[in-house]
């Protein structure tokens, strides 16, 4: 490719995170879509595969000694430090890794080059599994008060809304092209979810251009229909989500909020969840709390406080309660808008969404609301994740806030979800990785223009056909989490919400728990299904013979099968945990390198295994201490490790968390 | 009896009792020697049984004739009763607060209770010295078990019976005790039967600001160490306050006289910075006011889980010199009974498999704990919410559990008890009916007659029936050394036992309850089928026999 100046530098060493005098050397790879890294130990020959969409920064820094030291920051949280010993071929690396990481052209991204080897239909196939006029049949629309409206076909009044949008049946299509043009990018209220139980809806738009005093009758019939398609109350709440001052200050640029006095029957409320800006810095201060090395308590738990991250996402969470409360509760309607309404709008309905219906959380209902309330009502995915080069100040981890949300739901509420953490972390890795086409674009009408289906995969679809590594053991369709509403108390409770380390240090095995309950549990469930079959078995068999004894007639029976089952040995496969620096600046313990890093720490995998672009994963194969892995034994039974993409590419880091 | 003087009301009607989690009962309060006690009288609400030492503080306050006692328990628990009547409000506060702060042991309720079990096993004699000795005499004969202190007289914290270098004798030992804080001198803690190195534990050395010396003591613990090898003395103290310590008497190791020997410090704070920390972090927990950011901050402020951090990273360190580097290692702080206590307990939580066992982590909590002299009386008199501080009142024993279970989250496969187990054991420590945790060390355990007189809390707790609760249904044998996470990332706040109060556990339990029924019923089925299986082999076998003459 052109924009690669040199393919292959040798001799370069990957850093390790953990203790940087531990190094190891190996070959660097520059790939149209890949940085690979190669290391040159004969018997692991590790891979680090890092997808240039995942690229997030490149920084030279000062040079020394032994080379120029490259460092990687990834949008899926990993870092990389990469030791280049000749000057040339890191100013090489450097400008091409500028360049890959920057794709101008939709044309440039991995989705478009990256073969699953799916026929046509399989991959129309997963195109469709994700059908959301399906879900709406499943809300039970069209009604009697909601219906199909044709208002936006060929994206003629909003062209960052879908063409299919479900309205209320007394808004007539006068009354919303009015309304159209009263709000920010014409995005009209339309509806996001239709609690069957007692008619109440969640409506969203964008700001009304409300400046000081303008009005526009449509918009107040607009937002009158919402309240008369709910039987059931006689006002519509409209939940402003931004901080008053900032709505207020709007008013000024001609939009704003709207007026108590000019709409009847609406109580309005602001719930102030921060812009994408306050929220970009606020991911960037945690993340160089996480990348503190050895940080102390205070450091950490100080740097945590000050990102002021859980704050946001607990004001993410309240507006999400509160609306689950108004339609659940009260029985009330509720319109969302924030400024344009497609960031924090989303972020709100989706974990309202969540909290009042069961189906959203499961496996399949997970992928519907997101494909419903992000992809289909346009969320900018290439503006807020940064697909292509664009404007710095358009990336937001908007939507990683709303995956966070339902993490720390989890915490909560850990029967209440068929879908465990790894489903989350890979749906993030994938909102990056550009590898599969749903997240691409900004809108419906630009994937439609670019016919994003006809040339690219759908995630669902692959995710969908993992799912057996996605399940959360302790869910149960018959379980009470599971059903209605989720419940949260009502007192402020901030110790709730918890730093999500598996996420955000997720890269450092070393920090997580060793063993995996779910992975546990997962394999205890496989393996009492296939107890449940032998036993099924046996007895048919126990009978039959006893049957043949009765008739004292001798049959020689087929001689018992040696069962392949040997109860729960979790002896092979093992990852060692080794100690990790323990002794701080004490130059006492010097048979060990004494590293700066808290974390730990090598975890030792299997060969197979160590193709993966691990950080962690130390060709130090000690196994005489540490834990055996648990998560070998993932319900897929060893024998196929997970990996993102049909063996060829290696670019996540799930084949290590799936460990084969 | 003297309880009688301090009951000016035992009974009142119509007290209103409000506590987290239930809704508000009214009924009968009454108060026993021991106990205060509200009973509805009513089949379907449960009624309150709460121990007068589990009670930490009281407030009163009054509107109009109707009084307001809240109180705040050992456990962290705040409960509120209103009681009408003033005077009966006050003579109510009044014996609360005088029958929680008996200064008689013997007062106490576990010279009153009656087991209403069957003592199958007696917890006094479930974890004998002898016996503890013989799990390792079969892999080395470098030590012996030594009676010089069977009256106390040589180390009044240590009990009758410790483990030695058998090249020792008694008399070299009474020169090592008086060189050695509290007569503490170095004993044996822990053997790593993988490869013969050893942890010991002692009092600081009296080396005072001349620099004494002790040729026993030298000669002591050089006797652990093997041709050419040498070991690391792990001091919980800063250089700083170690160096400070000569000035009273007490010091450190010096290089010199100490040449085999490579001396760490690790600072593990003590007494009242840990009280203090404490009482901060409880209140942060029940200040439901609030913002996320405030809530982060006072958490932070606490300390707490820097000490926790602090105390893992010596344990591990500990570990790592055994396992890793091979060598033997002696620790000691001021006294020995405290953070010295919590190094080298935590060490074998990570390099013994057995200690992750119930049993076994029993038979540490005996061995390392109430033999070695953790003053439990002092440390545990009060706790978080107590305003008249005593300088020996610390949680050290909390945070020993806190770190248990910071390494048991870390590795939930790895230990045959779980939380639940942790947190009993934190509750007995500061109030029960068990004579276990009463006294400060053997010898005042063995004056007040406690294996006589009272209960063993090991006799209740190894029933089978109650060990149910406490088992972790996850445990998998593990035989590995296991090494945790110290980075912050990894060491959450035990909301198990600081939140226990302040949210709700019901979705926690039901998660806890549906991996029970999982493995349960995996169990279950197992059983079946090996049933079937064997059947079915004697079918057809029969069938041969039957085929074959």
């Amino acid at each position: 490719m052109e924009h690669i100046r040199t393919p292959k530098v040798e001799n370069v060493r990957l850093v390790d995170r953990v203790s940087p005098k531990k190094a190891a050397l190996g070959t660097l790879y520059l790939t149209a879509t890949h940085v690979i890294f190669v290391e040159n130990s004969p018997d692991t020959r590790k891979e680090t595969w890092i997808l240039h969409s995942q690229i997030s920064t490149i920084e030279k820094q000062a040079t020394t000694a032994t080379g120029c030291p490259l460092l990687i920051r990834c949008k899926n949280f990993q870092i990389i430090q990469l030791i280049i010993p000749q000057e040339r071929d890191y100013h090489d690396v450097y400008i091409s890794l500028i360049r890959l990481a920057r794709p101008v052209k939709y044309e440039e991204l991995y989705c478009f080059s990256f073969n699953p080897m799916l026929d046509k239909e399989e991959r129309e196939q997963g195109w469709v599994l994700v059908d959301l006029s399906e879900e709406y049949q499943r809300m039970g629309l069209p009604n009697h008060y909601w219906q199909l409206s044709d208002v936006n076909r060929d994206y003629r009044v909003c062209d960052s809304y879908p063409t299919e949008l479900y309205v209320p049946k007394s808004a007539t299509a006068h009354i919303i092209v009015g309304s159209s043009k009263f709000r920010s990018r014409r995005r009209f209220p339309v509806l996001s979810y239709y609690y069957k139980d007692n008619h109440a809806s969640i409506c969203r738009s964008s700001q009304p251009l409300s400046g000081f005093s303008a009005r526009c009758l449509e918009d107040e019939q607009m937002l009158q229909a919402i309240r008369k398609a709910n039987p059931g109350s006689d006002f519509v709440y409209v939940v402003d989500t931004r901080p008053k001052l900032n709505a207020m200050a709007n008013r000024a640029a001609g939009k704003g909020y709207e007026n108590e006095d000019n709409y009847s029957n609406i109580k309005f409320q602001f719930i102030g969840i921060e812009n994408i800006h306050v929220m970009r810095n606020s991911l960037q201060k945690m993340l160089e709390v996480c990348e503190l090395k050895s940080p102390s308590m205070s450091d950490f738990l100080w740097g945590l406080e000050n990102s002021g991250w859980l704050r946001h996402i607990k004001a993410i969470m309240d507006a999400g309660i509160f609306i689950a409360k108004a339609v659940s509760e009260e029985g009330a309607s509720v319109l969302v808008h924030c400024s344009d309404g497609w960031d924090r709008t989303a972020q709100v309905c989706s974990v309202a969404s969540l909290l009042l219906d069961p189906h959203y959380r499961t496996l399949k209902g997970f992928m519907v609301l997101i494909e419903k309330d992000w992809i289909s009502f346009g969320h900018k995915f290439n503006h807020r994740y940064g697909n292509l080069d664009g404007d710095p100040k358009e990336i937001s981890p908007v939507i990683d806030q709303f995956i966070e949300c339902v993490w720390q739901l989890m915490e909560q509420f850990p029967c209440a979800f068929e879908f465990n953490e790894r489903f989350l972390i890979h749906i993030q890795h994938h909102i990056y990785s550009c590898q599969f086409g749903n997240f691409l674009c900004n809108s419906q009408k630009e994937r439609r223009e670019l016919k994003i289906q006809e040339r690219t995969y759908s995630l669902w679809a692959h995710l969908w056909k993992n799912r057996a590594d996605y399940l959360n053991p302790l869910f149960r369709a018959d379980h009470s989490q599971t059903q209605g509403t989720l419940h949260l108390p009502t007192a402020p409770c901030n110790f709730m919400y918890k730093f999500w380390s598996g996420m955000y240090n997720r890269f450092e095995k070393g920090m997580q728990p060793r063993q995996s309950v779910t992975d546990y549990l997962m394999a205890v469930k496989e393996e009492t299904q296939q107890l449940e079959e032998e036993l099924e078995a046996l007895e048919e068999r126990l009978e039959k013979i006893q049957k043949v004894q009765l008739n004292c007639t001798k049959v020689k029976s087929k001689q018992s099968e040696p069962s392949k089952h040997s109860g729960f040995s979790i002896s092979d496969n093992s990852i060692a945990n080794t100690p990790q620096d323990y002794s701080g600046n004490m130059k006492s313990l010097p048979s060990r390198s004494p590293s700066q890093g808290d974390e730990d720490s090598a975890l030792i995998l299997t060969q197979d295994n160590l193709k993966s672009s691990d950080p962690d994963l130390s060709a130090n194969s000690d196994q005489e201490s540490g834990v055996e892995d648990l998560s070998c034994r993932s319900p897929s039974g060893g024998e196929h490790a997970p990996s993102e993409d049909s063996g060829k590419d290696r670019d996540s880091d799930e084949a290590v968390f799936l460990t084969a | 009896m003297e309880f009688a003087e301090l009951i000016k009301t035992p009974r009142v009607d119509n007290v209103v009792l409000h506590r987290p989690f239930y809704p508000a009962v009214e009924g009968t309060l009454c108060l026993t020697g021991h106990h205060l006690i509200l009973s509805s009288r009513q089949d379907n609400t449960e009624e309150l049984w709460l121990l007068h030492s589990n009670i930490d503080a009281i407030d009163k306050r009054f509107v109009g004739s109707l009084g307001t006692i809240i109180i705040k328990c050992k456990d962290f628990r705040i409960i509120q009763l209103d009681i009408p009547g003033m005077e009966e409000c006050l003579n109510i506060a009044s014996s609360i607060e005088a029958l929680s702060t008996l200064d008689s042991i013997t007062l106490m309720y576990p010279f009153f209770y009656r087991p209403m079990f069957e003592v199958i096993e007696d917890g006094w004699h479930s974890f004998l010295p002898e016996q503890e000795f013989e799990l390792y005499s079969s892999a080395t004969s470098e030590w012996r078990l030594s009676y010089v202190n069977k009256d106390f007289a040589v180390c009044a914290s240590y009990p009758p019976i410790v483990t030695v270098p058998k090249s020792i004798d008694d008399e070299a030992l009474r020169k090592v005790a008086t060189f050695r804080h509290g007569g503490r001198f170095p004993v044996l803690s822990y053997y790593h039967k993988k490869n013969g190195m050893v942890i010991m534990r002692s009092g600081q050395p009296l080396t005072g600001t001349n620099g004494r010396r002790c040729k026993e003591d030298e000669k002591l613990i050089n006797a652990t160490l093997r041709a050419g090898k040498r070991g690391y003395i792990i001091d919980t103290r800063s250089l700083n306050v170690a160096q400070q310590a000569r000035a009273k008497g007490g010091g450190f190791e010096q290089e010199a006289h100490y040449p085999q020997w490579r001396r760490i410090h690790k600072s593990i704070e003590r007494y009242h910075i840990l009280q203090e920390s404490l009482i901060k972090l409880v209140e942060a927990c029940n200040d439901q006011t609030h913002n996320m950011d405030r809530w982060l901050s006072k958490l932070e402020a606490s300390n707490w889980l820097t000490h926790i951090k602090e105390i893992l990273t010596a344990a591990c360190l500990a570990a790592q010199c055994i396992d890793r580097e091979g060598a033997s290692i002696l620790i000691h702080g001021t006294e020995g009974t405290d953070s010295t206590l919590q190094v080298t307990s935590l060490a074998q939580i990570i390099l013994e498999p057995r200690s992750r066992t119930i049993r076994g982590f029993e038979a540490l909590i005996e061995r390392e704990w109430l033999q070695a002299g953790h003053p439990f009386q002092q440390r545990c008199a009060q706790s978080a919410y107590c305003n008249t501080k005593q300088k020996w009142e610390a949680p050290v024993f909390l945070l020993f559990l806190d770190c248990v279970w910071q390494i048991l989250r870390q590795f939930p496969c790895s230990f045959e008890f779980n939380e639940n187990f942790l947190i009993m054991l934190f509750e007995h420590a500061y109030a029960s009916q068990f004579g276990t945790f009463l006294g400060n060390n053997e010898s005042e355990r063995c004056k007040l007659k406690l294996q006589q007189k009272t209960m063993s809390l090991w006799s209740w707790v190894n029933q089978p029936g109650e060990l149910s609760q406490f088992t972790n249904p996850l445990f998998e044998a593990n035989n590995l050394v296991i090494w945790p996470s110290v980075a912050p990332q990894s060491l959450p706040l035990w909301e198990g036992i600081f939140l226990r109060w302040n949210r709700s556990s019901k979705y926690l339990d039901e998660a806890y309850e549906e991996m029970v029924n999982i493995i349960e019923y995996n169990k279950e089925l197992q059983a079946k089928v090996n049933i079937l299986r064997r059947q079915l082999a004697e079918l057809e076998t029969e069938d041969g026999m039957q085929e074959s003459p």
